[in-house]
């Protein structure tokens, strides 16, 4: 698709599975709860910003990668993450035009639908997490998406 | 990479083509979910997939292991001759205990021979490390470092120190995925020792505290009973403890008692466990020919 643009494959997947890793590294409890969808920010930056952009096939690969490893239902965060990259590369060319602020709020628009649907699947599964801190990581991810853009900016245009 | 390579990158995306991906990939997510959940047809290919994943699990999670081995290996003297005296009285302790035990198991095979039922104690054991990921904040669930080439099984019981610990949901060929006795989901049939009462121990999504929510306002059990496993529904060895009763909320209003307890196994914070395995072939005793129309035989007992 974008043959000879900044990023190769290699680095999207490294990227992807440093996103991963960050998923499952263990922390303290307090902060566990917090901890942002780091797959969920990895592949709206890539769909967003990234100076190469890819699909929702990288989404699916993702998700599914993220629920082989956290050990859920096989498909559920990939069902999740193809839904929010649709939207996000139907808006690409709006949100890629907002101000950091406005930017955020999307994004923390994006990261509520997929938890939501997250939320949704495992209520179908009979799994339900009723417990009200699991939307906690929505605003923290948000929060974050400031700083792990610009990380990824930098990375990216690093040659 | 030259700057005034042409771009071939389409400026406005989307129509049809990403429309029709997006219900394509789907339709397939359905499809995995539903042949996941409702059929568990997937089970061959997750094991396969966590034999995958579990390289980069490990990677994550090495770091800190050297980090603890370090600092072990830096421990001060005056720390490690403390554990030393310490571990000294323990074993002092355990072997008198030993001693007991072995006559006692003697004739507690005895008995059961003479009652033509099987001793269902643990006869092996593997020590399995606990690989230190975060799986789910919101769920007890660990990862250990023993799967199915060490001989794992999917339901088996897993007990550490001071009681049971939990059992294996998911078995692949290096890990295995072990349910916590405190996730919400579990539920282990228990007995309160002083008594004998039978019930069912629920988690509870923490790991310091386990429900009890079916026993009966009448029942006897008073904060501080020992619960040891009951051993029915075969999934754990029978008598080994479980956890200690804190506190019993008695409201006359309600038909039931709501009691909590504590697990005695050190679930946050073991960093291996035991996996075991034991004989959970049920022999019922058999019923004696009339059966007594007044007593009712040992037998019935398990039936509640």
């Amino acid at each position: 698709m974008a043959r000879g643009t900044g990023l190769g494959w290699p680095r999207i997947i490294a990227m992807t599975v440093v996103a991963l890793a960050a998923t499952v590294l263990p922390l303290p409890e307090w902060l566990e709860i917090l901890r942002p969808d780091f797959v969920a920010l990895t592949v709206l930056w890539f769909c967003l910003l990234s100076p190469r952009m890819t699909g929702l096939f990288h989404a699916w690969g993702a998700g599914l990668a993220l629920d082989a490893f956290r050990g859920v239902l096989l498909g559920q965060h990939a069902m999740a993450l193809i839904v929010i990259t649709y939207v996000a590369t139907k808006l690409r060319l709006q949100i890629r035009a907002f101000p950091p602020l406005q930017q955020t709020a999307v994004i923390l628009a994006l990261l509520w639908l997929n938890e939501f649907l997250l939320f949704w699947i495992d209520g179908v599964s009979g799994h339900p997490i009723t417990d009200w801190r699991r939307w906690l990581a929505v605003p923290a991810g948000a929060a974050c998406w400031p700083l792990i853009s610009s990380l990824y900016a930098r990375f990216a245009a690093r040659r | 990479m030259t700057p005034h390579e042409p771009d071939a990158r389409p400026l406005l995306l989307g129509g049809p083509a990403l429309g029709l991906r997006l219900i394509v990939l789907a339709i397939l997510s359905l499809g995995l979910m539903v042949a996941d959940h409702r059929q568990h047809r997937l089970a061959v290919i997750r094991d396969w997939l966590s034999a995958v994943v579990y390289p980069v699990q490990w990677v994550v999670q090495a770091p800190l292991g050297v980090w603890d081995s370090a600092r072990d290996s830096l421990a001060s003297r005056a720390r490690i001759e403390a554990d030393n005296v310490r571990l000294k009285a323990d074993n002092f302790v355990l072997r008198l205990k030993q001693m007991r035990y072995e006559t006692l198991e003697q004739e507690n095979q005895r008995l059961r021979a003479a009652r033509a039922s099987t001793s269902r104690v643990v006869q092996r054991t593997l020590v399995a490390e606990i690989v230190r990921v975060d799986l789910d904040p919101f769920r007890q669930r660990v990862l250990v470092n023993k799967g199915s080439l060490a001989g794992v099984f999917r339901g088996q019981a897993a007990l550490d120190a001071n009681g049971i610990f939990g059992q294996v949901t998911r078995v692949g060929p290096l890990s295995a995925e072990v349910i916590l006795i405190s996730d919400p989901e579990h539920a282990i049939p228990v007995q309160v020792n002083r008594t004998g009462a039978r019930t069912i121990a629920l988690g509870t999504g923490r790991s310091g505290q386990l429900s009890l929510p079916y026993l009966p306002q009448n029942s006897d059990v008073v904060a501080g009973d020992l619960l040891v496993s009951s051993g029915l529904g075969g999934v754990y060895p029978p008598g080994y403890p479980v956890g200690k009763i804190t506190s019993v909320g008695r409201d006359p209003s309600q038909p039931l008692l709501s009691v909590a307890a504590e697990p005695l196994a050190a679930l946050d914070r073991d960093p291996e466990i035991l996996l075991v395995w034991f004989d959970n072939t049920v022999v019922e005793p058999v019923p004696a020919a009339p059966p007594p129309a007044d007593a009712p035989p040992a037998a019935a007992a398990g039936g509640d």
